[in-house]
Order: C-alpha cells, then sequence, then structure tokens
C-alpha cells in the first residue's frame, strides 16, 4: 500500500498451550497509513489486541509470532534485535492500555513515569546534569499539558492512585504521547472511562493525532467510536480480518454477516421498544480449528460452501470481505 | 507521619507489655523447679541460711505481691537483680545485647543479599534449571533444623577444614578496646586490621545458620510476588515504553514485588531472636540468646522476665520499621 506507515503481512502468532495450539493471529495483513485513523473492531478473542502486541514486539512467551512480515516506517521490525526493538518502541510507535489504574506503576511518582520515556529515548535534551533534569521537567510539564492536566507542575510529584480515572487516562495518553511517535496504538482506550470521559479522551486523542501528524490504531468493540473517529476500519473475529474499508462503506453496507450481526446488536434510541439482536453463540475455541468459515456456526445466512476455506475478496477499490456471499446479489 | 499516629503507635504498646509482662511473670513463677535450691546445688547450708537467701531474692513473698514489685519496677526500667550476676538486670542484658545485635543484624543483611536476587532470577527464569534448584533449595533450608545444621557447619568448616573458627565473637590474641560492644565496629575503630578479619571470621558460620531458613522462605516470598508483577499490566505498559530490560524489572516490577518481602522480613526477623537462642548455644556466642537459655535453666527469674519483655518490645517496633517502609515502597499507604 503506498504511503502505508505500518504494513502487516500474513501476521500468524500462536500460543502454545497445554490444551494445544491457539492461534491467536491467523494470516492477518494490515496497513495504517500516516496520518490515518485506522479502527480495529471485533469482540475479546478476535486476536485485534494480539495483532498489535506482536507489531509492539510485546508477545510474551508461551506465546511468540510464527510467520509474516512487520514493515514499520521501511523497517522489517522481526529483523530488529531486542535492543534496536526497545529502541523503537516508545519512540516511533507508542501504546496506551485498556485501564490506565493497572497500567501506570502505582508505585512511581507520575513525573517519574513520564521522564522515564523521555530519558530512554529524547536525544534533544542535554546528556547530563541540572540542565538535563530541567529539560527533562519542562518537556513533562509540557505534555501533562497538552493532555489537560491543570497545575502539571505540582501534580508530577503525586502518584496515579491520587487522579481520576480520566486524569489517569490523560496522563497514560502524555505518556505514550512523549516522544511524538509516528503511530499510537489505542488499545480500548474509553472501555474503563464513564461515558462523558470517553467522548473527551477520545477527541483528545484526534486533537492531537491531527496536531502531530500522527497515525492511530484505534482498538475497540465500539462500532460508534469507529463511526466517529476513524477513516478507516478493520473487523476482526476469531484471529482473522473478516472485513476491512472506509468506515463509511462498511458501517453504510456491511458485505460480512459477523459486521451486519455486530451493527444490529448495537441498542439505537431511535429503535427504543424494538428488540435488539445479539449475535448468538460465541467465538469458536482456537484450537485446532476447521478449515472453514469461522463464523460458520453463528452466521444466519451460512451454506455449504462455506465449509470450504474462505479467501478475503474485495467488493469495491478499498472494501474487501471475508464471505462468499459479499458482492453477490443478496439471494 | 503525623506526631499524633507516633503516640498512638507508643501507646499501643502499653497493652502488649502488660499481657506479656503477666504471661512472663506467671510462666516462669509456675515452672517447676526453685532458683533457691538450684542455687545452693550441694552445698550444705541451714535452714536459717537458705530461708535468709529466699528473703534476699524477695521469694519469701506471695506471688501476687511478687508480680506488682516487678511491674512497679519495671515502670521505671528496673527489673531487678539477676539472682546469679548479683548486678542489675538492665546491665547484664545490655552487656550481651550488642553481640546478639551484630548477629541478627549480619544474618538479616545476608538473608535479604542473597534471598532477594536470587528471588527475582528465578522469577525471571521460571521453571528453568536455576528455578527448580533454587525452589528445591529453599525447602532444605526451611525444613533444615538450626542446631543440626550449626553442628553440621561446624564439623565441616572448624574441625575438619580448619577454615574458621569454632566458637565465640573472636580470638584471644585480637582483643580490641571496647567502644561500642559490636566488634566490626571496634576493631575499625581501633584501626586493628586483623582483628576486624577475625571477628568477621567468627561471625560467618553463625550468620549462617541463623540467616538459612530466612533466606530460604524470603527468596520464595519475591519469587512469587514478582512472578505476580511480572504479569501486571504495568509491566507491559514499562515494556511499551522502550524502556531499558533492567529498569522495568528492578524499577517497576521489584519496587511492588518487595512489598509482601518486606513484611515477611519484618516478622521473620522478630523470628530470629528466637533462632538466636540455639545458634548462640551452638557457636558458644556470647550474647543474649545464650544468657536467656541458661538463665532459664537457672530459673533466674528477674532477668528471663526482662528478657521477653525486651523481646516483645523488639518485635512491636520491628513491625513498626515494616509498616514505615511499606509508605516508601507502596505510596498509597499512609500511616
Amino acid at each position: 500500500m503506498k504511503d502505508a506507515l505500518l504494513e502487516v503481512r500474513d501476521l500468524r502468532t500462536v500460543f502454545e498451550t497445554r490444551a494445544g495450539r491457539v492461534c491467536a493471529v491467523d494470516g492477518v495483513s494490515v496497513a495504517v497509513r500516516r496520518g490515518e485513523c485506522l479502527g480495529i473492531v471485533g469482540e475479546s478473542g478476535s486476536g485485534k489486541s494480539v495483532t498489535f502486541a506482536s507489531v509492539m514486539g510485546l508477545v510474551k512467551a508461551p506465546g511468540r509470532i510464527e510467520s509474516g512480515t512487520i514493515v514499520f516506517d521501511g523497517r522489517d521490525l522481526r529483523g530488529l534485535s531486542p535492543r534496536q526493538m526497545r529502541a523503537v518502541r516508545g519512540r516511533d510507535m507508542a501504546m496506551t492500555m485498556q485501564d490506565a489504574l493497572t497500567a501506570l506503576n502505582p508505585a512511581l511518582s507520575v513525573g517519574e513515569q513520564i521522564a522515564e520515556v523521555l530519558e530512554a529515548h529524547d536525544e534533544t535534551l542535554p546528556t547530563r546534569g541540572a540542565a538535563r533534569r530541567a529539560a527533562i521537567r519542562k518537556a513533562s510539564v509540557e505534555m501533562l499539558g497538552l493532555v489537560g492536566i491543570p497545575s502539571a507542575e505540582t501534580r508530577l510529584r503525586q502518584y496515579p492512585h491520587e487522579f481520576s480515572g480520566g486524569m489517569r487516562q490523560r496522563i497514560m495518553i502524555a505518556i505514550a504521547l512523549a516522544c511524538r511517535p509516528k503511530l499510537l496504538i489505542a488499545d480500548e482506550p474509553t472501555t474503563a472511562l464513564d461515558v462523558t470521559i470517553q467522548a473527551q479522551v477520545l477527541e483528545l486523542i484526534s486533537d492531537i493525532r491531527k496536531e502531530f501528524g500522527m497515525s492511530v490504531a484505534l482498538i475497540t468493540h465500539d462500532l460508534g467510536v469507529v463511526a466517529e473517529h476513524c477513516d478507516r476500519v478493520m473487523v476482526m473475529y476469531a484471529g482473522q480480518v473478516v472485513e476491512e474499508g472506509l468506515t463509511a462503506e462498511v458501517i453504510g453496507a456491511p458485505k460480512h454477516p459477523y459486521t451486519q450481526g455486530l451493527l444490529a446488536s448495537i441498542p439505537r434510541p431511535a429503535l427504543r421498544g424494538e428488540p435488539i439482536h445479539p449475535i448468538e453463540g460465541q467465538v469458536p475455541d482456537l484450537i485446532d480449528l476447521e478449515p472453514q468459515c469461522r463464523f460458520y456456526s453463528r452466521c444466519s445466512q451460512r451454506r455449504e460452501r462455506c465449509l470450504a476455506p474462505i479467501e478475503m475478496r474485495a467488493i469495491g477499490p478499498a472494501h474487501n470481505a471475508r464471505c462468499i456471499l459479499a458482492g453477490e446479489e443478496e439471494t | 507521619m503525623s506526631l499524633s499516629k507516633l503516640l498512638e503507635r507508643i501507646a499501643q504498646l502499653v497493652p502488649v507489655l502488660l499481657g506479656v509482662s503477666v504471661i512472663a511473670f506467671t510462666m516462669m513463677a509456675l515452672t517447676p523447679g526453685d532458683p533457691v535450691q538450684i542455687m545452693i546445688g550441694d552445698q550444705a547450708i541451714t535452714a536459717e541460711q537458705e530461708a535468709q537467701l529466699r528473703h534476699d531474692m524477695g521469694l519469701d513473698r506471695p506471688m501476687v505481691e511478687r508480680f506488682f514489685i516487678f511491674l512497679g519496677n519495671a515502670t521505671h526500667f528496673d527489673f531487678g537483680e539477676s539472682f546469679y550476676h548479683k548486678r542489675p538486670v538492665a546491665d547484664v542484658i545490655a552487656e550481651r545485647m550488642p553481640a546478639t545485635i551484630e548477629l541478627s543484624l549480619v544474618a538479616l543483611v545476608v538473608a535479604l543479599a542473597t534471598a532477594i536476587p536470587l528471588g527475582v532470577l528465578a522469577a525471571i527464569k521460571k521453571n528453568s534449571i536455576f528455578d527448580r534448584i533454587a525452589t528445591v533449595g529453599s525447602l532444605l533450608g526451611v525444613s533444615l533444623p538450626g542446631f543440626w545444621f550449626g553442628i553440621l557447619l561446624l564439623m565441616l568448616f572448624a574441625v575438619h577444614l580448619h577454615l574458621l573458627p569454632v566458637s565465640g565473637r573472636i580470638g584471644f590474641d585480637s582483643e580490641v578496646p571496647n567502644v561500642t560492644g559490636f566488634l566490626l565496629i571496634d576493631t575499625l575503630v581501633a584501626g586493628n586490621m586483623k582483628a576486624f578479619g577475625d571477628a568477621v571470621a567468627h561471625l560467618i558460620l553463625p550468620a549462617i545458620t541463623l540467616g538459612l531458613p530466612m533466606t530460604a522462605i524470603l527468596m520464595r516470598v519475591t519469587r512469587t510476588s514478582m512472578l505476580e508483577v511480572l504479569r501486571q499490566d504495568y509491566v507491559t505498559f514499562a515494556d511499551a515504553k522502550g524502556l531499558s530490560r533492567r529498569r522495568v524489572l528492578f524499577r517497576h516490577a521489584l519496587k511492588n514485588a518487595l512489598i509482601p518481602t518486606v513484611s515477611v522480613a519484618a516478622i521473620e526477623t522478630g523470628s530470629l531472636l528466637g533462632g538466636n537462642m540455639i545458634v548462640e548455644t551452638v557457636y558458644g556466642w556470647p550474647g543474649l540468646g545464650r544468657l536467656v537459655v541458661e538463665s532459664i535453666f537457672l530459673r533466674n527469674y528477674p532477668l528471663v522476665q526482662a528478657a521477653v519483655l525486651f523481646y516483645a518490645v523488639t518485635y512491636v517496633l520491628l513491625n513498626f520499621v515494616a509498616d514505615l517502609l511499606y509508605t516508601v515502597l507502596n505510596p498509597r499507604v499512609k500511616l
């Protein structure tokens, strides 16, 4: 893909467990362009977080990346040594986690947790002494100010538990963005927050993205969030991408029954009193999967042809889906 | 911490000490064996002389009266006279304290200095050969009885290999002037490096024997809590920030993992006091532990009572220190 900042091809990430091999990410290809916001949607266990943990090089044993290429900003990340990878993480690509309460270290002051990222990556700082400390402090205060923490100067000394949930989320974002990364991976940035705070945090990420010209991979299970903030969207199911395309196309005219199901299961004020339609059944066990369509057991439109392996197919110029019905006239 | 909290802590000591006094006094008084008879031994003395002795030792009064005299005197730190030393109990204990504190501190430092790195390493290399050896080793360390292990070490290193001294704190040829009572300090003050080396050599076996069970327990605690902490989101987040491995492990993980280690260390340091009695007896260490053991055999009531009170105070103080350390490690805790 042209002007892609991140390009992942045929990524397979597996976990060796006692029960067997779990293929959490199975042949996922994804690209994030410079400056865009890509939404990644799916239920828990769909592989969306593991895909991006693989990109960050954060898959821990018993998990490992089995195959695939990850090219970021022109470099093949899988060829990097752990040390080289550490230099990329936090500087060129950063991550925020679902719950800032658990992602921030309870035993370290907020100031230290911001300062250490700058300490590790920022080469523009004075090399040593009081000047370096002052520069780090100044940059930390700036970052906290940028994410909207008032009186940042005095709050650097405080610990995470002394902040409200929304403030903590902002602090985590400040830490992730401290080195002005090219890509921010925001893993469920609003799930742990009150509804009123959710909007504020998403606005903040959007604003900073535009200001920095940064790319964002927004992992969420909330299609409403995607509709509002993402240029493109990728829907994942059971370790595979099942549909991807421009947000307006995917949400306006979903082609995969799973995407359709996700949209139908959102409660809408306009349809008050109408029953909502959850997708029946559960995500299949990812151990020893059959080659068939993974959504087969839950699909309302399944047929015999779905028992063969299903490939991604192009439906439009930038719209792909992994379904035999996609692009065909409804029968 | 505020002054009022400090005062509250001190106030909490009062009921503890009162309870411990009652128990220490009654246990000793109810133990079979008559201190006067033990003191007389097989010397032939008259009934009058024996009565006089009993009166001098204050043992002719009823038990309840004796208890209140003991309690009254204890409030102004007068614990009476040791039956045997014929000197104030407080002086005798004070004289023996440095030897015990020195040994305990060295054992504590040795235990912490080995247990924490080993525990961290075992956690990082979970299920490796090293982890398995460390886990089995720590089980052994907890299970070995101190008196047996101590004698074993003595036989090997002192008796057979002649590498280390058999007993005592320092050789007779290395005496130094008494300044603090802590030989490691006194020998250095005197500038006598040979004596310092001698004191260290005397400390090695007792400190290992005393510290081994503690090392084993602390290692297991550190390993378990480190494993727990390494699974936390904030460790993943620290990794995602691209920090060095050392910083992630020691600054982010270990600082949190040490919280349970500190609380167990405080409790275990209290148990060093009990362990001292055995280790000091095995190694002829002239400390409080051995003094107490001897005093129990001799029914030296005043000394044992005072020592038990002293142990209780030490225990409470250690827990207090642990609470203070908590606030350093865990900013969520406020005293």
